[in-house]
């Protein structure tokens, strides 16, 4: 589960639809890693105004870690057309004609959003108080009427695979 | 040729071996490739966009997502286990959930630019182990796939219907949670032929969904406007007022005499005994 994917869940009991305490779910005992992904700071500029950040921040404190108390403000970067892109793959930013400022809080929202991961744990509701168990980076949603007949946690362990077993930390961010 | 849908559930059809077994097939894995760039080619992006597959699986779909120019991110949504599993063990870059889609996806409103699915939403013709219907699992699963994309969001599904009235089922039941819907067919009337819905969120500039399919080949049309219109028609209903006043003014033209109107025209009479 990536602080990403944390930022657009809500919890999917039908009762909890129209409660604004099913935004965000709550992290509970959660084991952190992070895993390197590309980074792409034109997607990063197309998410950032569907953020919630005041969730953002609420998920991040949870997780042990601060973000700043408004969302920054990064002008939108469109990819470059094929002529204009730096011919040694450059793909910063700043390449794009971002500021160095900006490039900067892209930076920063990359490790947050797409590299931060909670392996192990739960995302708990806070209005119906139902627990989607997270484990080996997936999230569970099945809805209990289905938890019944099959036993999620059982079955992947059965298949003896092992993720970040080794080098699950806690993550420290310094903003 | 004995479906898959047919036998078992999905989570159960697809084990730790069926599943193995799937992904590592080069055949299937050049399958997919090539409907996931369908896909991809159909909705038409221009930036780097954030997408929900739908029925991911082990990510032979979301690969090809995150290796297209310019690259997008994704997140899965799968009901198999096992499927995710694999897809854990190939390291994708996609974010996964253990999910139904015919419970609905949880996700708040306008979250993505865009969905697909591959090869996976036939399943949602067969009811669950809770014996809940496939018309209740396919509305539940496209009313909540038209709130979570954005207003000028796209969805491109490609299926496997088992016949023409399962497709005309699934079709009808997009239709219904507000898409704009166009049906694209690739080498029919061949073995490997392949039905795309395509959907449009109604936004700005992307009202119109002929627009998307239209001048391609083997594309039929379903436009929710026109149904819409073709509804609001059949909506003055035989023995209402309005309806009952039609009448008498067909009959009129006919020359044909007709009792005056009233304010009681159309009224239900009191029973009779
Ligand atoms: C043929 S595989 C396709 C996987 C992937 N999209 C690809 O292209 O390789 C179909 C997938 O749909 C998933 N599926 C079937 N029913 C589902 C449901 N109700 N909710 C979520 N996923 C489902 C299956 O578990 C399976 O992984
Ligand atoms: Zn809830």
């Amino acid at each position: 589960m990536k602080l990403l994917t944390a930022n657009f869940l809500s919890c999917a009991v039908k009762a909890c639809k129209s409660s604004p305490l099913s935004f965000p779910l709550h992290f509970k005992d959660a084991e952190l890693a992070s895993k390197s992904v590309p980074y792409n700071p034109v997607l990063l500029s197309n998410l950032l105004p569907r953020l919630d950040w005041p969730a953002l921040v609420t998920s991040s404190k949870e997780l042990g870690f601060a973000l700043p108390d408004s969302k920054p403000d990064v002008a939108r970067i469109s990819t470059p057309s094929a002529a204009s892109s730096p011919s040694d793959g450059d793909d910063t930013a700043m390449s794009m004609g971002a500021t160095d400022e900006d490039e900067k809080t892209l930076r920063m929202l990359h490790k947050v959003l797409m590299e931060t991961e909670v392996v192990e744990g739960k995302m708990v509701c806070g209005s119906c108080g139902f627990e989607y168990g997270i484990h080996q980076t997936v999230a569970n949603f099945l809805l209990p009427s289905h938890l019944g007949t099959l036993s999620y946690h059982d079955r992947l362990r059965d298949t003896g695979l092992r993720y970040f077993a080794e080098d699950s930390r806690t993550c420290e961010f310094k903003i | 040729m004995s479906r898959p849908e047919d036998n078992l559930p999905p989570d159960l059809y697809y084990n730790d071996t069926e599943s193995r077994k799937y992904t590592t097939s080069s055949r299937v894995q050049s399958i997919q490739a090539t409907m996931t760039n369908r896909a991809l080619e159909l909705l038409d992006l221009t930036t780097s966009s954030f997408i929900l597959d739908i029925g991911c699986g082990s990510g032979l779909s979301g690969e090809i997502l995150s290796e297209a120019e310019p690259p997008h991110t994704w997140i899965g949504v799968d009901i198999s286990p096992s499927m995710l599993a694999v897809a854990l063990d190939r390291e994708v870059d996609g974010d996964l959930l253990l999910g139904d889609m015919g419970q609905g996806l949880p996700f708040r409103a306008g979250s993505f630019d865009a969905a697909i699915s591959i090869s996976a939403i036939q399943w949602l013709c067969n009811e669950d182990e809770k014996g809940v219907d496939p018309k209740t699992r396919l509305s539940r699963f496209f009313d909540s796939l038209y709130a979570c994309l954005k207003r000028d969001g796209k969805a491109v599904c490609q299926f496997y219907p088992r016949d023409d009235k399962q497709r005309d089922m699934i079709c009808s039941a997009a239709i219904k949670a507000g898409f704009g819907a166009g049906l694209l067919e690739d080498d029919p009337e061949t073995k490997n032929k392949k039905l795309y819905l395509v959907l449009t969120v109604g936004g700005e500039g992307n009202k119109d969904i002929t627009g998307v399919v239209q001048g391609m080949d083997g594309v039929d049309v379903f436009d929710n406007r026109k149904k819409l219109m073709e509804k609001a028609k059949k909506d003055a209903k035989k023995g209402t007022k309005a309806w009952i006043m039609k009448k008498k003014e067909q009959e009129r033209k006919k020359g044909k005499i007709v009792k005056a109107d009233s304010k009681y025209t159309g009224r239900k009479r009191g029973i009779k005994f």
